[in-house]
């Protein structure tokens, strides 16, 4: 069964999971309708980077992460000079680097989401005495239900998964950095197939849960035709 | 303060610029009348405050919801308005009985004059409460729409071709209720429409627009009484006249009604002696004559007097006639002027072939 450090990586995984998902719905969804609204013609540039964590290999954002956070990096050095200190291997650190690597997982789901959504829909809002911040509340958020669901989704699964960017720059400090992908990889180092087996099963039948949950809460949504 | 709706707006618009500035009264309703694409819609906007022309200026009954010039603006959702799109534009996420109430909620407790009971006996929505807005037809969503406006308890109804996206059908299960809605409110309302069925059914007033530019603003009656405005080509052309029920006649299905210039005898109507209606005659039923003719089988032939003959090309033209006083309209060939030699001031005798009810 789990060892107490295995426990303490799944509990520091689902830690981090959780404040990574929070931060990007928290600065996401504005900055989602945002993208998804404006007519700015340097729009794209903004999307490019966005998507940048698609395609670019973990350990290219790691690595620039570290550079940037670490005590002689721009970020970690001003942190320092500030009386903090550098977050290259800190739980902080762990944070900063999963936003990033998440960061499309949860913005392009909203982004399209919000497109979706017509513009007369919310005139008829505002003719209907809704100011902007009630329109969003009212209309935009329970039309893009399932949209916003799974943008969290997503972002939180993607986070778990994570490994690259975490070995680059919280390395593997048990109850500190050491996540379940990390802890997965170090027994199968240490050939201890019986523990791996343990935590990839957990990790595999958690997954297909949430997956599972979302999308059958999308479907029940389609039957109940509250999306035209 | 001056009750009424003063505006005046410069929207540049693709081809050409919306460039209107007038005041209508603060009620009634007031059709914005022209062909697709003139501005109507645009102007429709404007007076919403949906659309943000570089110049504009709206005083609704002395308050001043626009001035570029002062820099005030009052958004649409502080305007206390109605606005009924085209297609209805319900939530799709919420019941009917939820989207009629959703302006009814923010209403100001003491500004909530409207009741649910009352707008759903009005628009026939008692089966349809708990509906979602995919389980409604065109028709029906456009009646919830009307009644989500009038829920929001309007200071100014702004409707927006209401019956554009809908067929025949349909249109014609929306018409009564909008004459209803016309009978039982005091609000002033704006319609945009292109149909000219509509505009005499519905209207009181109209403003003709045309490429963004007011034509023609007045009273229905003297409008559609004009023979220089493009109204007057249409097929359909036709005045109208208020007139009242003098006398049924069962035996022949028919009924007698009387107007300032004197008598009709139309179609039996289903309402009692004494009643008000408005009846349209249209150019294409009434045809000329110098001398009263002899047996014929139309039943209406009124003394009339010619007051204005307009061409419109291809032969034809239409002449204003007046019956005791009231504006009658004929279209008639050139040819047929001609040899009756007919020009402003001749006496004819008109030979109405038909006459339809209004309302």
């Amino acid at each position: 069964m789990l060892s107490e450090s295995d426990l303490t990586a799944l509990f520091i995984t689902l830690k981090l999971a959780s404040v990574t998902t929070l931060i990007l719905m928290l600065f996401g969804t504005p900055f989602a309708w945002w993208l998804a609204r404006t007519r700015w013609r340097f729009k794209f540039l903004l999307e490019a980077l966005v998507a940048l964590p698609l395609v670019l290999p973990p350990t290219v954002l790691g690595f620039y992460l570290l550079v940037a956070l670490g005590p002689h990096g721009p970020i970690g050095g001003l942190l320092e000079a500030l009386g903090g200190y550098s977050l290259a291997f800190t739980f902080t650190g762990l944070v900063v680097g999963s936003v990033f690597y998440s960061l499309p997982f949860v913005i392009q789901p909203l982004q399209n989401a919000f497109s979706a959504i017509e513009e007369r829909t919310l005139e008829a809002a505002s003719t209907l005495r809704a100011t902007a911040l009630d329109r969003f509340f009212s209309v935009v958020l329970p039309m893009t239900r399932s949209g916003v669901i799974t943008a969290a989704t997503l972002g939180f699964a993607h986070t778990i998964g994570e490994f690259g960017v975490v070995l680059m720059i919280g390395g593997s400090i048990p109850g500190e950095t050491q996540v379940l992908s990390i802890a997965i990889y170090d027994h199968v180092e240490s050939l201890e197939y019986t523990q791996a087996h343990w935590l990839s099963a957990a990790l595999l039948i958690f997954s297909f849960l949430v997956l599972f949950l979302v999308y059958r809460m999308n479907q029940r949504q389609c039957e109940q035709g509250t999306r035209p | 303060m001056s009750s009424g709706i003063c505006f005046h707006f410069s929207l540049p618009l693709g081809e050409f610029n919306l460039e209107i500035d007038t005041e209508i009264p603060g009620q009634g309703v007031t059709a914005l009348f022209g062909r697709s694409g003139s501005g109507k819609t645009s102007l429709l906007r404007c007076i919403a405050g949906l659309e943000k022309p570089p110049l504009a200026f709206l005083r609704f009954n002395g308050e001043i919801w626009h001035d570029t010039g002062q820099g005030l603006f009052v958004p649409p959702q502080q305007r206390s308005i109605g606005y009924v799109f085209q297609e209805g534009v319900l939530f799709p996420h919420l019941r009917a009985r939820e989207n009629l109430l959703f302006g009814f909620k923010r209403t100001p407790k003491l500004q909530q004059i409207e009741s649910l009971q009352r707008v759903v006996d009005l628009l026939g929505l008692h089966n349809l409460l708990q509906r979602y807005p995919y389980q409604l037809s065109g028709g029906e969503k456009q009646r919830v729409a009307i009644g989500r406006a009038l829920l929001n308890n309007p200071r100014l109804l702004l409707m927006d071709e209401p019956m554009a996206s809908l067929d025949r059908s349909h249109k014609k299960e929306i018409i009564p209720y909008l004459e209803c809605l016309h009978r039982s409110t005091n609000i002033p309302i704006i319609y945009v429409t292109h149909d000219p069925e509509e505009l005499v059914r519905v209207a009181d007033r109209l403003l003709l627009i045309e490429a963004g530019r007011l034509v023609a603003q007045g009273a229905l009656e003297e409008m559609m009484a004009r023979v220089d405005l493009p109204i007057s080509r249409d097929y359909d052309a036709g005045a109208i006249i208020s007139a009242r029920i003098l006398e049924h006649d069962e035996e022949f299905h028919l009924t007698r009604v009387g107007f300032k210039g004197g008598e009709l005898t139309i179609a039996a109507i289903d309402q009692p002696v004494g009643n008000s209606i408005r009846i349209r005659i249209h150019a294409k039923d009434v045809s000329l004559a110098l001398d009263p003719p002899g047996p014929t089988s139309i039943l209406n032939i009124l003394p009339a007097q010619v007051m204005e003959m307009q061409a419109h090309g291809r032969g034809r033209m239409v002449i204003r006639l007046e019956v005791g006083g009231v504006p009658v309209l004929a279209r008639i060939t050139q040819k047929s002027q001609h040899r009756l030699g007919l020009e402003p001031g001749s006496k004819v005798y008109a030979q109405i072939k038909s006459v339809a009810l209004l309302a």
